[in-house]
């Protein structure tokens, strides 16, 4: 939990933002009961920073107008777990509800992975490693535009295992982009295995800190200390890149998925959507 | 009459980027910590334009993405062999691939295109770029050879809204063109001599190397330059060479692997051009004898001699 003291979103703001995790939640499973092809358990580990993001006056951004030169950027750098953000973008504006219906279908723009052909999105997503690279140039960038946007990076900690990531991580430090924020859903699970049995790189908060960062680490389902920690991240006076480490559950509220090692791959049936949603997350 | 002046590629591309600089463009310098004596002047009067980004080339292609996304002019500069392979997934995923969606101008300027780096072993050599670049769609892929050239690209790269792969010589090279150069880059390859059966197709440093095989004897030989592989005007090059009836290409670069010979045969063979083609380069290994860059063209048999050879030999 950030050691920082800001101000905690108001009771009927986090009241808000529960009712829309839960809401994007079944969204998203919703969307896979429409499209097996997408990665559920990985989808729903980001639902609450996501959540935060968009509807707790964290995130600058028009619908109308979705290359606005004042947005802040986000960048879905683990795209394939990110389905979770078209729920959003239809919610706010970005694309039409009755798409949410039509994800890996024929004709459909949305795919099993968010790309930039996507209003509201963008980067290419789907080839980890990719994401804070660039958005370390979208930070310099900004920063030599004299602008106040911020670029925000979700990545996953499977992801983590990518050199590039690393290269990125010591540039940002390097040249103290403290308009960039990593948000590591870190959920435990890659494909095969627990991270920790593949690539163990707890304390990442320290790890990053080590790099010259800010870090902290919070529960990542927990919406009002996700919120802070976003919060903390815009206040006055940082001078580093800031990162917040998501403690989180992969397929979090699905019995088939939670605690399961190769959830990543695991399709949910009809019956088992249907159960889900009937119970709460 | 003075000799043709020599200057290397890099200088003549970065004394452009620095002039442009000058010129108040909006443009970022990335480095994977590889230098240059232009450079060290553009590192040292634009230090916020110029970004170090240690030897890491993928992050240097990833952060000159997110400069451009941003609108900036980006060049990710260093050793072509690394510029072209160790980052070819950023290049293919965040600039070929995004660029079909919106303008993104970066441009991968890797010094040392072929046997450039002669003496330090086939690590250095670069051979595939030239391969791996025309596989990606919407980039443009340069390889001039001469300074000239190279400065041309130089231009073309502040107008031109697209990712580039620019792949420079690392030694200094006679000039080729006159500096008020009435070539376009848009046709992607220019005759620099007209000849009457035989043609040399050549590339990059291999310009160099046929102008100075044609140079040793009297047959009337055609020597055509290919600077760009795209854009290209594949229609007029078509035309120049169907009125030869032999072909040779030469390129620092593996053959019959989809290089400079791929594309001549593949553009002839579209449009039912029967007209033998034989491909110089270097031939299915990696070439690890220590010597200089004659003598790894001598191995590889593609020096001066053995265009000589090619062009007097019928066929084989």
């Amino acid at each position: 939990m950030s050691n920082e003291t800001q101000p905690t979103a108001d009771p009927a703001l986090l009241g808000r933002l529960k009712e829309k995790a839960a809401w994007v939640w079944r969204e998203t499973l919703k969307i896979h009961g429409v499209a097996p092809e997408t990665r559920v358990a990985s989808s729903l580990s980001p639902v609450e920073i996501l959540t935060a993001l968009y509807y707790g006056g964290l995130l600058r951004f028009d619908p109308r107008n979705p290359r606005w030169e004042g947005r802040d950027r986000l960048i879905a750098s683990k795209g394939h777990g990110c389905v979770s953000i078209y729920p959003i973008l239809a919610d706010v504006g970005f694309i039409a509800h009755e798409e949410l219906a039509t994800v890996c279908k024929t004709g459909s723009r949305l795919g099993g992975i968010p790309d930039a052909n996507i209003p509201g999105i963008e980067t290419t997503n789907g080839s980890l490693g990719h994401g804070l690279g660039v958005a370390c140039g979208m930070a310099l960038a900004l920063k030599q535009k004299r602008s106040d946007a911020f670029v925000y990076v979700v990545m996953g900690d499977g992801e983590l295992c990518e050199g590039s990531v690393w290269e990125a991580v010591m540039f940002a430090g390097q040249q103290r982009l403290d308009n960039l924020v990593l948000i590591a859903d870190c959920n435990g699970v890659a494909m095969l295995d627990f991270c920790r049995n593949i690539i163990n790189l707890d304390p990442l908060d320290r790890k990053l800190r080590e790099f010259h960062w800010d870090a902290v680490t919070v529960d990542g389902h927990d919406i009002a200390a996700v919120h802070q920690a976003l919060s903390n991240c815009r206040r006055a006076g940082a001078t580093r890149p800031q990162a917040i480490v998501a403690r989180t559950i992969k397929g979090r509220g699905v019995p088939q998925l939670e605690n399961n090692s190769l959830c990543h791959v695991k399709t949910l049936n009809q019956e088992q959507i249907a159960a889900a949603i009937g119970g709460q997350p | 009459m003075n000799p043709p002046a020599s200057m290397t590629m890099r200088d003549a591309f970065l004394g452009r980027l620095y002039a442009a600089l000058k010129e108040g463009e909006r443009v970022f310098l990335v480095t994977d910590d590889f230098g240059a004596p232009t450079l060290d002047k553009i590192r040292t009067e634009f230090k916020d334009r110029f970004v170090n980004v240690g030897i890491a080339e993928q992050n240097a292609v990833n952060v000159a993405t997110g400069l451009a996304l941003e609108g900036f002019t980006a060049y990710a500069y260093g050793i072509a062999g690394f510029m072209a392979m160790r980052c070819y997934e950023q290049i293919r995923t965040n600039l070929s691939m995004a660029a079909q969606l919106r303008p993104l101008n970066v441009n991968i300027i890797g010094v040392g295109a072929g046997f450039s780096y002669d003496v330090s072993g086939p690590s250095h050599h670069c051979l595939e770029d030239i391969t791996l670049m025309r596989l990606l769609p919407n980039m443009e892929l340069f390889s001039p050879g001469d300074w000239v050239t190279a400065s041309r690209v130089a231009e073309r790269s502040l107008r031109v809204n697209k990712p580039k792969y620019i792949r420079l010589d690392s030694k200094p090279v006679p000039q080729i063109y006159p500096e008020d150069m009435a070539v376009t880059l848009d046709d992607g390859f220019h005759e620099l001599e007209q000849g009457a059966d035989t043609c040399v197709v050549a590339t990059g440093f291999m310009t160099q190397v046929a102008r100075r095989a044609l140079a040793q004897t009297n047959a009337p030989i055609g020597l055509v330059d290919l600077f760009s592989f795209s854009p290209l005007n594949e229609e007029r090059l078509a035309g120049v060479l169907k009125r030869y009836r032999r072909i040779v290409t030469v390129e620092e670069g593996f053959i019959r692997r989809g290089g400079l010979d791929a594309l001549i045969v593949g553009l002839l063979a579209r449009r039912g051009a029967a007209i033998p083609v034989r491909a110089l380069g270097v031939d299915d290994r990696f070439i690890y004898d220590v010597g200089n860059r004659a003598h790894l063209h001598k191995l590889a048999g593609m020096g001066e001699e053995n265009i000589l050879q090619a062009i007097t030999a019928p066929s084989a």
